[in-house]
């Protein structure tokens, strides 16, 4: 369905009840409604996906038709004369209710969905509760189609909506109708079992309980559950999810995640990952007291037992070998305010610049050259509204699923064009208008061949005519947004932007996990500061500490854990990360004093000397930025006893060393605090009084455990982290953008670029760690290899 | 998976009577039906492949279609119209007449030696030259008991001789 | 083969060339065949719908749409090709006319599609026959094919410079699909849902372009309208009903078939005269007079004539020109079942009041039928019914309610004797005789 409202410029006025109002022409009838208050209830009519006309729930008398039309299939006409609450309407509406109860099971008390379910508030509503049948329902045995996936025919209402949504939403089509009348079914695409993307869109469009999921069926009442909206925690995309928890004997349990709220960039979009991919939290692998290695083997200590062996072996180490002699690796999952901190400690407590991350995009070249040419990023919300997209590598739909989605839906509701150069034949090519298949690392001389050498197309093993067609078609778009993977590096990505830029596009480089740009732009670099600012460059001195960082860089990722094997570095400390997973051959991990940060046992875990449980993202309150530079806000949903936050430990061993903690993080006289317990309330709704009162600051809680003190800190420093705190807080995204650096001595190291990987079902160690993504990819093995009895 | 050659010519022509391919389905699937009695998976697969849908939207019509099988039914497919005017001549005594005849008790049964299958049928057009069936897609009207077991027994030696 | 009768009172125009081996072309040529195409390829598309208008046809599918007046929706220009489709689905009960056409006439219906596509600008014309009638569909494509050897079809028709194709499609059983936009879907090879109107297919039809459907019958007419002139036709009729129509007469009558009758004639005359009366003696109870779907009347309401207009003053319909007669020993409740089991059956399921209304209107009556019945169930069935009407995605709905409520209104102490556990007082009992329907 195209969107209609786009561009429209007229407007058409209107009577419905008796008040005039007035809408771009081309409205539905039920948004013009809708915008001026007046609410038609539906079932089958779902805004963006094509129209049914099914349920009847939204008939409506409109003057000289002859019949009740309508309301989400009717387009608004001038002095058209509608009753949406007459006698005549409202009885129909009664009337068709009471026919889908006939056969409803009325299982409600036990039915997920009850509490949030649009056939029980529409009954509430038009009081059909009474029925006049009196024969047998029809019943039809619940079928579970995937590990993820279950569905009760008897309470399916036939609204089409997961069709739609699977089809034209997900382009999965893995679910149709079958037979036809009063034995409709919604069927799934292998016979009795889905084959599809899992992604569970069907189940949270599902207007009553007929599609459930594994992980939420008849586990709580909704209203049992606290909701609070946070951000997905696996990938870069960064969408908000509405985490429900419950209270349980270890703290608490995240019972699921959805969001029907329709919050955040994502809008109503969640993958597999940020629906069902909570799970790992309550995983029995899971550690929540800290570990010390004694005689080879883990015992458990308490947290200032294990935070004083850290403290003094770091302060031996400082004064044994000096700071050369210790590394810090960072996280791509940790909050923005943790990686800040983390660099800051490292930089200012240890006083060495031997902090890396797990690099999985070339953010350096990408700020230095958007800062060069004075080019734009885009943000997420962007994507889905441009009229032209080029994609330039990844593969979106298994690595950054909304934005696949948000491409999908430009191109299917603003027929925007999409341009795809892969090497592979990626799933977006279905939407694609251009397509250039080239050959295998040959992005960097597409880009050149863009920018004018024609020579360069030699290498990329493409049809000159679709070359020349696709570069002639870009030439012409005007609000081009050009996305593009790691494949893109180094000086590949500055002649790109200079490219782009010269013809008014925008760009989004895309990084693996979801704070993967946060850790960028808060300096997790050996040769880098907050916001890019060189180590050894000029503009360092914005920073109120600089005086403070050692004048030249540190050792970088590979060189840290050289350095461990050889000797040279004899401590090393690793917060949610996994390098010894992507080094297994690397002896580096147990030769040092080795402190871990993180949830389970890892590969780099099995080596600690200290291991430090962590709490992870829906466990404490932050910040985070996604890969396109969009600043969304964390809180708190969840807690495990035992558990502690990568913030306040490093506030600890900080207190430990000695050092100033009000340097680290100002906190004294400070006003905005939280103490981390940020919690939205009921619903995912944004809580009001928190808002107002921590926008202006008149929370007046002080502590030094507040990472919102640090995100002051960091909207100081880091160019583009200016951001309004009330809008924030209100769980708007924010943009931060990267003109303002100063792209000269930015350097870049594309070689220690090494994207993760990761599918739609996996999650780097994290992934390992969800026993639904585990599942999941079990299944889909099974389905490729059918596992033969022996 | 192979068509026969017919079947094959019956597509190649077909496919030129329609601007988009996808529109020869539902006539296409009967023939696939009558050449192997009912629409196998194979050929769910093999069409789907063709027209460039999917095997789910391939079922999703099938199930649509009251004519339209994916089990077998037996080599006659005794369809007997108990709709209205039917029904005013004796229809329904006419499907239980078949019904008792030839052994088979519910809807679409097939009978053991799998000659026949019984179906109780919509209107078939034949409204006013009721009772009426149809064995497969031969029209059999003016019904009487006598003319079933006539009619029946014809269609068993046929089958017996082949 | 169906059997073909005759009756003096007769006016044979579309049954002009029943039994007269017209499926043959030569056969077929004698009997005037192909020369109304060429008349109208010379008239031009104005002066065809002028002439068909003057007809006073009106659609025999079943609504009884003033078909010059559809043709002339379509537009002039259009960027989509434009289409002319033929609706052969004959899937109503009581209905079985454009079966005899099939057999002994299709070139009538082919010449009949290639006038309307030359009417409206129109390249290609689909001929979609039910999938139950095989055999027509066979001879049919022999027409089509024969038609097609003469060079009456494809390119440069009769040396116009007007090229025109000609299609078979065949159906797989769905009542639904006769349903014009249904009739669309299952051309396209989809499931016959129904799609929403407006636009209406003269403007957004088959593959998008503009399409002109009519039924067999109404196609079928259009040559002899050409050749005798519009105005000649409508006088075989009444105002504002011109011609003459297939009926088909099933049930209790003596002589039941398929007559061709004038517009306007009595529908008692039709019964006791052409029909040669009630059948075994018995005495006349009702007639649904249209089709399954529509109301039915009393005897004491049968003085009524045959044209779209009266009977819709009447408080039925002529719909499907299908009369079903219903003798004294037969029971309403029972034939009231049987009718909306197959609404049941044949419902889409596409929207929530046909498809749950259908299954409960079936249940309950059958309940109601079998003895069980309350007397709260009589206002019930009525105000589930009611509740359908109007308010059903495609008019199956309505289809399916309007009899049901006739049934009701007309013969309520026939339902009131199935009360307080009494057997059927016409000793039908419906749960053994009548098993579901289902896939
Ligand atoms: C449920 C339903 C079934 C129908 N079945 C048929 C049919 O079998 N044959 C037919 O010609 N028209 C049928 N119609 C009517 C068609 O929608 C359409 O009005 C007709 O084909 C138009 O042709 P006409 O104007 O020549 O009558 C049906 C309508 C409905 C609502
Ligand atoms: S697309 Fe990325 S951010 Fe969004 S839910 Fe999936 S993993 Fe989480
Ligand atoms: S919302 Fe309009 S019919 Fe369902």
């Amino acid at each position: 369905m195209a969107d209609v409202t786009q561009n429209a410029t007229e407007n058409v006025t209107l009577t419905v009840n008796g008040r005039t109002i007035s809408a771009p022409k081309g409205t539905l009838l039920i948004e013009a409604c809708k915008q001026h208050g007046i609410e038609i209830p539906a079932f089958c009519y779902y805004p963006g996906l094509s129209l049914q006309g099914a349920c009847r729930m939204c008939l409506v008398e409109i003057e000289k038709m002859p019949k009740m039309q309508t309301a989400c299939t009717t387009p608004i006409a001038e002095g058209m004369v509608v009753q949406t609450e007459s006698e005549k309407v409202v009885q129909a509406r009664k009337a068709t209710l009471e026919l889908l109860l006939a056969n409803h099971p009325l299982d409600c008390p036990v039915c997920d969905a009850g509490g949030e379910c649009e056939l029980q508030d529409m009954t509430y509503k038009y009081g059909a509760g009474e029925s006049k049948f009196i024969d047998i329902k029809s019943h039809r045995d619940e079928q579970q189609w995937s590990p993820i996936v279950f569905y009760d025919r008897p309470r399916c209402i036939l609204c089409y909506r997961c069709v739609r949504v699977c089809g034209e939403g997900m382009d999965v089509w893995a679910l149709g109708i079958q037979n036809r009348g009063q034995g409709s079914v919604i069927a799934p695409n292998k016979g009795d079992s889905l084959d599809c993307e899992e992604c569970g869109m069907c189940i949270d469009i599902c207007p009553v309980g007929a599609l459930t999921s594994a992980s939420y069926r008849y586990k709580t009442r909704p209203w049992e559950m606290t909701h609070v909206g946070t951000v997905c925690t696996h990938c870069g995309d960064g969408c908000v999810t509405t985490v429900g928890v419950r209270r349980s004997e270890t703290g608490s349990e995240i019972v699921r995640c959805d969001n029907r709220d329709r919050s955040g960039i994502n809008v109503d979009f969640l993958c597999i990952k940020g629906r069902y991919a909570y799970d790992f939290a309550a995983n029995p692998e899971r550690i929540t007291t800290p570990l010390i290695k004694r005689d080879g083997k883990f015992v458990s200590a308490t947290w200032s037992e294990a935070i004083e062996l850290v403290a003094a072996k770091f302060r031996e180490t400082l004064a044994a070998s000096g700071p050369q002699s210790i590394g810090v690796i960072g996280s791509n999952r940790t909050t923005n305010e943790e990686n800040y901190l983390l660099q800051k400690f490292a930089r200012t407590v240890l006083g060495t610049n031997n902090i890396d991350h797990h690099r999985t995009a070339d953010f350096p070249s990408f700020a230095r050259a958007i800062a060069a040419n004075k080019a734009q990023t885009a943000s997420m919300s962007e994507v889905a509204t441009a009229p032209a997209i080029l994609l330039i590598g990844s593969d979106p739909t298994e690595q950054h699923p909304l934005l696949a989605w948000q491409i999908r839906t430009a191109v299917r509701r603003r027929s925007s064009r999409l341009y795809v150069v892969n090497a592979n034949e990626i799933k977006l090519t279905r939407q694609a208008s251009h397509i250039a298949k080239i050959a295998i690392g040959t992005e960097a001389d597409f880009v050149s061949y863009l920018s004018g050498n024609t020579a360069a197309a030699a290498n990329l093993g493409t049809a000159p005519e679709v070359l020349e067609k696709l570069r002639d078609a870009l030439s012409a778009e005007s609000g081009l947004i050009i996305v593009f993977g790691p494949e893109l590096r180094g000086e590949a990505i500055d002649a790109l932007v200079s490219y782009g830029s010269r013809i008014g596009a925008k760009f989004i480089c895309l990084a693996d996990y979801s704070n993967s740009r946060g850790a960028a732009d808060m300096g997790l670099y050996p040769d880098l500061l907050p916001g890019y600012h060189a180590i050894a460059g000029s503009s360092r001195s914005a920073l109120a500490w600089a005086s403070k960082v050692p004048a030249t860089p540190g050792f970088d990722l590979t060189r840290m854990l050289d350095g461990a094997a050889s000797g040279a570095v004899q401590a090393l400390w690793v917060v949610g990360s996994n390098p010894a997973a992507r080094y297994p051959e690397n002896t580096a991990f147990s030769r040092p004093f080795l402190v871990v940060q993180d949830m389970f046992l890892t590969e780099t875990a099995q080596h600690a000397d200290v291991f430090l449980p962590a709490a992870f993202a829906y466990e404490k309150a932050g910040t985070m930025t996604n890969t396109c530079g969009d600043l969304q806000r964390l809180k708190k949903a969840s807690d495990v006893h035992g558990v502690k936050s990568d913030f306040e430990i490093i506030i600890r061993i900080a207190e430990k060393i000695g050092a100033d903690v009000n340097e680290l993080v100002p906190f004294r006289g400070h006003t905005f605090a939280d103490a981390g317990q940020s919690r939205g309330a009921q619903s995912g709704e944004a809580d009001r009084n928190a808002v107002f009162t921590e926008a202006r600051g008149l929370a007046s809680r002080t502590s030094p455990l507040d990472p919102l003190i640090t995100l002051d800190e960091i909207s100081k420093l880091v160019p583009g982290y200016a951001v309004s705190r009330l809008d924030l807080a209100a769980g708007n995204m924010q943009r931060t953008e990267l003109v303002q650096i100063e792209p000269a001595g930015i350097p870049s190291h594309p070689e220690m670029v090494e994207p993760a990987g990761n599918a739609l079902f996996t999650s780097g160690t994290l992934g390992r760690y969800s026993t639904t993504l585990n599942s999941v990819v079990e299944k889909h093995r099974n389905a490729i290899e059918p596992i033969e009895a022996d | 998976m192979k068509f026969s050659e017919q079947l094959e010519a019956r597509y190649s022509e077909m496919l030129t009577h329609y601007p988009v391919k996808r529109s020869l389905l539902v006539p296409f699937l009967l023939y696939i039906q009558d050449e192997f009695g009912y629409v196998t998976d194979d050929s769910i697969e093999e069409i789907a492949k063709r027209l460039e849908i999917s095997p789910l939207e391939v079922r999703n019509v099938i199930s649509y279609y009251s004519m339209l099988r994916t089990k077998p039914s037996g080599k006659y497919n005794v369809q007997v119209c108990t709709n209205i005017c039917c029904q005013l001549r004796g229809g329904e005594e006419m499907l239980g007449h078949v019904r008792e005849k030839l052994g088979v008790k519910v809807n679409k049964e097939v009978t053991s030696d799998g000659i026949f299958s019984v179906e109780e049928v919509e209107c078939i057009g034949a409204c006013s030259w009721a009772p009426a069936m149809q064995v497969n897609y031969d029209f059999h009207e003016n019904l009487t008991p006598e003319k079933i077991d006539q009619i029946l027994d014809e269609y068993r030696q046929k089958a017996v001789q082949e | 083969m169906a059997n073909l009768v005759s009756h003096p009172d007769e006016v044979k125009v579309v049954s002009r060339r029943f039994g007269q081996g017209a499926t043959n072309l030569d056969r077929y040529l004698e009997l005037d065949g192909y020369k109304a195409v060429r008349k109208a390829l010379e008239m031009g598309p104005d002066a065809i719908i002028n002439e068909m208008k003057a007809s006073n046809l009106r659609g025999r599918g079943g609504a009884g749409f003033p078909t010059g007046m559809k043709w002339s929706f379509v537009p002039k220009q259009s960027a989509k090709p434009k289409y002319v489709l033929c609706n052969g689905d004959e899937s109503e009960p009581g209905t079985c006319k454009d079966r005899l056409i099939f057999e002994h006439d299709p070139h009538s219906v082919i010449e009949g599609a290639m006038i309307a596509a030359i009417a409206v600008g129109a390249h290609a014309a689909y001929i979609y026959i039910r999938g139950e009638y095989r055999y027509l569909l066979e001879i049919m494509q022999k027409a089509i094919a024969d038609a097609y050897a003469r060079g009456f079809c494809g390119k440069n028709i009769f040396g116009s410079g007007y090229d025109l194709e000609v299609y078979w499609h065949g159906g797989a059983g769905a009542y639904e699909v006769g349903e014009e936009s249904a009739l669309m879907e299952s051309l396209e090879g989809k499931r016959g849902i129904p799609r929403i109107r407006p636009p209406f297919p003269a403007v957004v039809g088959l593959w998008g372009g503009p399409t002109v459907i009519n039924n067999a019958e109404t196609l079928a007419s259009v040559p002899h309208i050409i050749l005798m002139g519009g105005k000649q036709y409508a006088e075989i009729g009444v105002e504002r009903n011109g011609g003459t129509r297939l009926f088909s007469l099933s049930g209790h009558v003596e002589r039941p078939g398929v007559y061709e009758l004038p517009l306007g004639f009595n529908l008692r005359k039709v019964i006791y005269e052409v029909g040669g009366g009630i059948a075994n003696g018995h005495k006349l109870k009702a007639v649904v007079p249209g089709g399954s779907s529509v109301p039915c009347l009393k005897p004491e309401e049968i003085d009524v004539a045959l044209d779209f207009d009266s009977m819709m003053k009447a408080g039925t319909m002529l719909g499907s020109g299908g009369i079903v007669v219903i003798d004294d020993h037969t029971c309403i409740v029972k034939f009231a079942l049987r009718t909306i089991q197959f609404y049941r059956h044949e419902s889409c399921g596409w929207c929530i009041p046909c498809r749950e209304g259908t299954d409960w209107l079936s249940k309950s009556l059958r309940r109601f039928h079998a003895g069980a019945g309350v007397a709260q169930d009589i206002d019930n069935i009525r105000y589930l019914a009611e509740n359908m009407l109007g308010r059903t995605f495609c008019p199956l709905g309505d289809a399916a309610a309007m009899p049901i409520i006739g049934f009701i209104k007309k013969f309520r102490e026939e339902f009131e004797a199935h009360l307080d556990g009494r057997p059927c007082p016409f000793g039908q009992h419906a749960a053994s005789a009548l098993p579901v329907l289902s896939h």
